[in-house]
């Protein structure tokens, strides 16, 4: 975003990015207004609210109890952001955490040496799956939704026809703790689940990962496929890497996912569907190239806390979906809106400078096409 | 894309000659993966053939042509909505729940009775009305992206059918239920000649009707329609009111087969993503703008008719969502690297492409 709207003022004056000029508090408070930014002060206002009604809720071991579990779904909601924010979709999310865990529920079993086997194994399904998605789109020029629905009734299927559409298998206690147990007698949070741990390591993960090179590239090909491939990106292994990263994504959820849910081949229903929704209300452009992922990951948590406040105000659990769907809308109709408004000045100005590096390039595509 | 309209006229008439000389082929391409569909179709039915005859049936005998063309029925008219919504630039998640709450809303209208039948028929599709309004108004106006703008509303309908409906609900009028078994000479069911007829005429409003040029129109690149003078809110707002008419219909149709409103009975047909994924195996692009009905019909059946050979064979009904995925995939990505490779190239990724061709004509003149 930053470089389609400063280009032609940084060109001619050349100046600094307008978005990196101010103060820190300047910028943000800039920051903020944003979509993306937007999601922080809602999450914020609904963590007052929740406080106001439950006033338990504040104190910092039911908290860390919440952020524990809320983790999967955020979990889930960063992988999902990769593949958003590079213009696809991945649909088969709850799939591959159904079959993570089904599998840590029928080859780990009892014995407690096949702990890290086991979960070496789910993290290559993961990359397996995700590579299948990545390479259907790219290469196969499949649309990913497409891809993906694939996947997830083909895994889906493949799932509940082993295990008959029945829970089956159990784990060995030591790794349901990764999902249910934590470390205790920590001071001020009486226990810091491995859950919160694992959270915060993906969280800082992803962060670094989104400032390399590979984010750069990820969020320019989200932007525009056709010019970050002209500017020398290998679009195809961009695109896979993110579906790879989605596919982890969901099988870290679906480790923890054990030890709160327990093993059936239902558990990760619907997942894809709640991640999506929250890399939306964390801002995030469908179609791809914009948004930040700890945005995503904020949007879980306010999605999360508001089916707490609904909880604790004793509104129906049936009404949940509705109200999902009306905060949705609201959140895209309104960043859509913020997006465009941030947008419209450039796109008037702009196409005069983008349009000499494609003159180059052009020659070499017909040439290719025909 | 503003700088389309920046280069002098000569080059302008040059571009669009050429574009159009792009564009000639385009057609008889859109035969072609209209055409190989129906291959596919074909492909799939002998198999079907030896394969039931295999398990000592007969693929065309009279019960099993009934059951596959009825199994066509709901699906195929929420393929052709979702068509019409597709093709517009549009996506439509709402479906299964829509489909329940028409179940609902007309069962719960008929109480068994002949005579509510007109009344809560009419109940029926102006709910389904009012919901697709709602999509396409958020679509068209709120600029709200199709896949959230349905997946919200459906959501929320989803709520509200929870919240109020639990278990079966209503039951339909014998007359409807008469509906559902009659059909001509035993071959035919009525089912599929109310299905043949709306793709007739959905197929008529898109070749024929200023409406559905614009649909094709702002299918392929909304910010180029618009700019042309169509206007974007009326084709949106139509194609998902049709869309959730036509899904009201099949949902009726179900109801004449079912007996009762359900408030579960479209997700558990996941009609949502079937009807995406039949209507791009019959060759239209998710991204809109290019496709036809009479393509999705061809993705309708093959699903019917793999659903029929599966049910003979007794497959274990989660194995044929495994064997269903498999074939989605694998159809599409045949289909889709044939139409990629022979589509022109400012059609390249949904329409994004378009931007360096009038940009680069421009600055050849100047050089």
């Amino acid at each position: 975003m930053s470089t389609a709207t400063s280009s032609p003022e940084a060109s001619a004056a050349g100046r600094t990015l307008p978005l990196t000029e101010g103060s820190l508090p300047q910028r943000l408070l800039r920051g903020a207004l944003t979509p993306g930014g937007a999601v922080f002060i809602l999450l914020a206002v609904l963590f007052i609210a929740v406080v106001w009604v439950n006033p338990s809720f504040g104190e910092p071991p039911q908290l860390i109890r919440f952020i524990g579990r809320t983790a999967p779904i955020a979990i889930a909601a960063m992988g999902q952001y990769y593949v958003i924010v590079a213009g696809e979709f991945d649909l088969s999310m709850g799939a591959v955490i159904a079959t993570q865990v089904v599998i840590a529920g029928n080859y780990i079993g009892d014995d407690e040496s096949r702990v890290l086997p086991a979960i070496a194994l789910m993290l290559v399904i993961g990359v397996v799956v995700g590579i299948v998605n990545g390479l259907g789109t790219t290469i196969l020029q499949v649309p990913s939704f497409i891809v993906t629905l694939g996947t997830m009734l083909a895994l889906g299927g493949l799932v509940r026809y082993l295990t008959g559409g029945a829970a089956t298998g159990n784990p060995v206690d030591t790794f349901r703790e990764i999902g249910r147990g934590g470390i205790q007698d920590v001071p001020v949070l009486d226990v810091l689940p491995y859950s919160v741990i694992i959270l915060v390591a993906v969280a800082a993960g992803s962060f670094w990962l989104m400032r390399s090179p590979f984010g750069r590239t990820l969020i320019a090909t989200g932007d525009n496929p056709d010019a970050a491939g002209l500017a020398g990106a290998k679009v195809w292994w961009v695109k896979t890497r993110a579906f790879i990263l989605s596919s982890l994504s969901a099988t870290i959820a679906g480790i923890l996912l054990v030890g709160y849910a327990g093993v059936h081949p239902s558990v990760g229903a619907g997942y894809e569907f709640q991640a999506i929704t929250a890399v939306v209300l964390g801002g995030v452009v469908l179609g791809g190239g914009r948004g930040w992922v700890l945005s995503a990951a904020a949007g879980a948590f306010a999605l999360e806390l508001l089916f707490s406040f609904l909880n604790f105000q004793e509104v129906e659990s049936t009404w949940r979906n509705t109200v999902q769907g009306v905060i949705i809308i609201l959140a895209v109709a309104a960043s859509a809106r913020a997006w465009s408004l941030g947008r419209r000045p450039p796109s008037r100005s702009t196409p005069a400078a983008p349009a000499p590096s494609p003159t180059t390039a052009r020659p070499g595509t017909e040439t290719g096409e025909n | 894309m503003s700088a389309a309209t920046d280069p002098a006229t000569s080059v302008e008439s040059r571009d669009s000659v050429r574009r159009r000389r792009a564009a000639r082929p385009r057609g008889a391409k859109q035969l072609d993966s209209t055409a190989l569909i129906y291959l596919v179709l074909v492909g799939v039915i002998i198999v079907s053939t030896v394969l039931t005859a295999l398990e000592g049936r007969n693929f065309f005998s009279q019960g099993n042509i009934w059951a596959v063309l009825t199994a066509m029925s709901v699906l195929g008219l929420i393929s052709i909505g979702q068509t019409l919504v597709i093709l517009v630039g549009s996506l439509d998640l709402s479906v299964p729940y829509v489909v329940s709450l028409a179940t609902v809303v007309a069962a719960g209208g008929m109480k068994g009775l002949d005579g509510n039948i007109p009344a809560a028929v009419f109940n029926t599709l102006a709910v389904c009305a009012v919901v697709g309004l709602a999509m396409g108004l958020l679509v068209s106006v709120l600029h709200v992206h199709g896949f959230i703008a349905s997946l919200g509303v459906g959501l929320i309908v989803s709520g509200y059918l929870a919240t109020n409906y639990q278990g079966s609900h209503g039951s339909a009028a014998p007359g409807l239920r008469l509906l559902g078994r009659s059909g001509i000479v035993g071959w035919i069911p009525t089912a599929f000649l109310v299905l043949l007829a709306c793709a007739v005429l959905v197929t008529l409003m898109l070749r024929y009707t200023r409406l559905g040029h614009h649909v094709y129109a702002i299918g392929g690149n909304r910010d180029v329609a618009r700019m042309s003078g169509v206007r974007i809110v009326l084709p949106v707002v139509s194609a998902h009111v049709l869309c959730s008419v036509l899904v009201g219909l099949a949902a009726l149709l179900l109801l004449s087969r079912t007996g009762v409103g359900s408030p579960t009975i479209g997700s558990q047909g996941r009609y949502d993503l079937l009807s995406i994924a039949a209507v791009v195996l019959g060759g239209t692009l998710l991204a809109g703008g290019k496709g036809s009905v009479v393509g999705t019909m061809g993705g309708v059946a093959i699903f019917a008719v793999l659903d029929s050979v599966m049910g003979v064979m007794q497959v274990n009904p989660f194995l044929k969502d495994f064997i269903r995925g498999l074939v989605i995939v694998l159809a599409v990505a045949v289909y889709a690297r044939r139409s990629v490779v022979r589509r022109p190239p400012r059609f390249g990724s949904g329409g994004r492409s378009s931007l360096p061709v009038p940009g680069s004509t421009t600055k050849e003149e100047t050089a």
